[in-house]
C-alpha cells in the first residue's frame, strides 16, 4: 500500500482531535493543557509539510518553520504566566483556576 | 530592481517600523533607567504612537510590499487609525492608576506598543503568514498584559485563562489556514480568491474556512468563543481591560472582513451563514447573560459581546453597505468603549478601586458631570437615538435589510431592546438611587478623553461625521 496524502492527513487531524480533547477532558495539570497546545501545533506542521510536498510547493514549509518558531515563543509566555500564577495560588490544578465566576 | 523593491517595501511599513522600533528602545531605556521611569516610557510611547499615526497620514503611500504579503490599501489605512487612537488613548488612561494604585511598570506601555505593532501587521496582511504572524504578536504581548499584576491572583488567573484558549484558537486558525492552502495551493488573499472564482470549491476549503473564522471569532470575543471575555475583563488590571476591549477587537475585526470578503468574496453563500450564526448568537448571549452582572467590568465584557454581534450584521451582508457599516460600527463602537472605560477607571474612592455598580450610587449628586457623561455614553451604547451609537445600528441594521437579511436585523432590533434593559439600571442607579460615598475627584487626563468622547458621542459627530462616513465608503470599496 502507498502512502499517500490522506494517510498523512488523517494522522494530522488525530492528533489535533487529541490536542483539542486532552485540553478540554483533562481536569487535572495546566501543564497537560501547555502538552496539548503543542499537540495542536504539531498536527498543524504536519498538515502543512505533507501539503507542501504534495503540491511540490515550498511556501507551506516555509509556513511550518514560522509555526515552530512562534509555538517556542507562545510555550515560553505560557509557562512564564504558569509560574506566576502558582506562586499566586500555589496550585496548578484546572481545577483551581476557579477565582471569578459567573 | 532589489535596492528599489526593499525601499518601496519599507516605505509602506514605516509606521510599524517606528512602533517597533520605538518599543525596543523604550524597553532599553526602562531596563537601564529602573523602575522610576515608567513616567517616562509611558508619555514617551504616546509620543511614538501619534508619530506613528501621523506618519500613517501624511507620508505613507498606499501599495503592496514584500512580495504582495503585506498591503495598505484604504481599508488598512481607516482600520489603522482606528486603532491606533485606541491604544494611544489606552496609554494616557492609565496614568493616575499607575500613580494611585503604585502600578509602576514600565512594561505595560511597552507590551501596548508591541501589541500595537502587531494589530497594524494583522490589519495589513495579505497572506496566511503575515496574518498569523500578526496575530501571534498582538496576542503574546495581551497575555503578558492581562497578568501584568503578578501580585495578583485574580490577575495572573486572567492571564492564564486568556493564554490557554488564546493558544487553543490559535491552532484552530492555523488548522484552518493549512487546510484552505491545501485545497488552493495558495496563501495570498488575492490568489485565493483567484483560484476560488475559477471554480476551487470543496469540503476541505470549507473546512478550512470554519476553522479560521473560529479562531478570528474568538479574537473579538464572538459567541460560541466568548468564554474567557468576562474573566479576564474582570481580573485584568483596568487600564488594560480598557486597552483589550478597544485596539484588539478592531484590528481581528478588519483581518475578519479582509479574509471573508477579499478571498472568499465568490462563496458568499458558504461564509455567510456561518457569520449569521455567530452574529445572533452574539447578539443575544450579550443581551441575556449581561442582565445579571453586578460587575461594571463584566457588563463592558458582555456588551462588547453583543457589540460584535452588532458588527457581524453588517459582514453578513457582504457588500460595499455592509462593510462600510462594520468600519462606522467599529469606529463607533471604540469612542464608545474608551468613554466608559474613563469612568470606570475614575471610580475610586480613598481606599482603592471599586467596579461594582451599586457603587455609581447616586452618583448624579456627588459628581453630576461625570454621571452625566456616563449617562450619555450607557444610552448611546444601547443605540438610542440621537446618540452616535444609534448611528452605527441604523447603518448595520440597513446594510442587512438591504441584502435581504431582515431576519437578522429583527433580531439584532430585539436584542438592542434587552439590551437597554442593563444599561437604563445602570443609570437609574445613578440617578434615583441614595447617593453612596463620593469618589474622589477625577484625573485630569480621564476628564479629557471623557470630554472628547462624550462630546463625538453627541453632538460633535453631526459635524464630523460626513467626512468619517465618506472615508468608510472609500475603505469599504477597496474589496469591492
Amino acid at each position: 500500500m502507498e502512502i499517500g496524502l490522506g494517510h498523512y492527513l488523517t494522522v494530522a487531524a488525530i492528533l489535533f482531535v487529541t490536542g483539542v480533547f486532552g485540553i478540554f477532558m483533562n481536569r487535572k495539570n495546566i501543564i497537560t493543557i501547555l502538552m496539548s497546545v503543542e499537540l495542536i501545533l504539531l498536527a498543524v506542521n504536519i498538515n502543512m509539510v505533507a501539503f507542501s510536498a504534495f503540491l511540490g510547493d515550498l511556501v507551506g514549509q516555509v509556513f511550518a518553520l514560522f509555526i515552530l518558531t512562534v509555538a517556542a515563543a507562545e510555550a515560553a509566555i505560557g509557562l512564564a504566566i504558569l509560574v506566576v500564577f502558582f506562586r499566586n495560588r500555589g496550585s496548578i490544578a484546572v481545577d483551581d483556576v476557579n477565582t471569578m465566576k459567573g | 530592481m532589489m535596492p528599489d523593491m526593499l525601499a518601496s517595501s519599507l516605505s509602506i511599513v514605516a509606521p510599524e517600523l517606528i512602533l517597533s522600533v520605538g518599543a525596543m528602545f523604550l524597553l532599553m531605556f526602562g531596563v537601564f533607567m529602573g523602575e522610576k521611569s515608567s513616567q517616562t516610557v509611558t508619555g514617551l510611547s504616546v509620543a511614538v504612537i501619534i508619530i506613528a499615526a501621523l506618519w500613517l497620514i501624511l507620508i505613507t503611500p498606499l501599495g503592496t510590499a514584500f512580495g504582495g504579503s503585506f498591503v495598505l490599501d484604504p481599508f488598512a489605512r481607516f482600520m489603522k487609525i482606528l486603532v491606533l487612537v485606541g491604544s494611544a488613548a489606552a496609554v494616557i488612561m492609565s496614568v493616575g492608576f499607575a500613580e494611585s494604585e503604585r502600578f509602576n511598570r514600565f512594561e505595560f506601555p511597552v507590551l501596548v506598543l508591541l501589541s500595537t505593532t502587531g494589530m497594524m501587521v494583522m490589519v495589513s496582511a495579505a497572506d496566511m503568514i503575515a496574518l498569523y504572524l500578526g496575530l501571534e504578536l498582538m496576542s503574546l504581548a495581551i497575555y503578558v498584559l492581562a497578568a501584568i499584576n503578578r501580585d495578583s491572583v485574580r490577575s495572573t488567573e486572567a492571564g492564564l485563562k486568556y493564554f490557554v484558549l488564546g493558544a487553543l484558537s490559535s491552532g484552530m486558525l492555523l488548522y484552518g489556514a493549512s487546510m484552505v492552502y491545501g485545497f488552493t495551493g495558495q496563501i495570498e488573499f488575492t490568489e485565493i480568491a483567484r483560484v476560488v472564482s475559477s471554480g476551487g470549491h470543496s469540503l476541505g476549503l470549507m473546512v478550512g474556512i470554519v476553522f479560521v473564522l473560529a479562531g478570528l471569532a474568538f479574537k473579538i470575543s464572538a459567541v460560541p468563543f466568548h468564554m474567557w471575555t468576562p474573566d479576564v475583563y474582570e481580573g485584568a488590571p483596568t487600564p488594560i481591560t480598557a486597552f483589550l476591549a478597544g485596539a484588539p477587537k478592531i484590528a481581528a475585526m478588519a483581518l475578519i472582513t479582509r479574509f471573508t470578503v477579499q478571498s472568499f468574496g465568490s462563496l458568499v453563500g458558504d461564509w455567510q451563514q456561518v457569520i449569521v450564526f455567530i452574529s445572533i448568537a452574539s447578539m443575544l448571549l450579550g443581551a441575556f447573560a449581561a442582565i445579571g452582572q453586578r460587575n461594571i467590568k463584566r457588563l463592558m465584557a458582555y456588551s462588547s459581546i453583543a457589540h460584535m454581534g452588532y458588527a457581524l450584521v453588517g459582514l453578513a451582508a457582504a457588500n460595499v453597505e455592509g462593510v462600510r457599516g462594520v468600519l462606522l460600527y467599529m469606529a463607533i463602537y471604540l469612542v464608545m468603549t474608551l468613554g466608559t472605560f474613563a469612568v470606570i477607571l475614575a471610580m475610586r474612592r480613598r481606599e482603592g478601586m471599586v467596579e461594582e455598580i451599586d457603587d455609581l450610587a447616586g452618583l448624579s449628586q456627588t459628581n453630576p458631570v461625570m454621571a452625566l457623561f456616563l449617562t450619555i455614553m450607557m444610552l448611546s451604547l444601547a443605540g438610542l437615538p440621537p446618540l452616535v451609537g444609534f448611528i452605527g445600528k441604523y447603518f448595520v441594521f440597513m446594510a442587512a435589510v438591504h441584502a435581504g437579511l431582515w431576519p437578522l436585523a429583527i433580531i439584532g432590533v430585539l436584542a438592542s431592546v434587552v439590551g437597554l434593559f442593563y444599561y437604563l439600571r445602570v443609570v437609574k442607579t445613578m440617578w434615583f438611587e441614595a447617593p453612596a460615598e463620593a469618589f474622589v475627584p477625577m484625573a485630569i487626563e480621564l476628564r479629557a478623553v471623557l470630554w472628547v468622547t462624550g462630546l463625538v458621542v453627541f453632538p460633535i459627530y453631526i459635524f464630523i461625521g460626513s467626512p468619517i462616513f465618506a472615508a468608510a465608503e472609500a475603505a469599504a470599496k477597496t474589496f469591492f
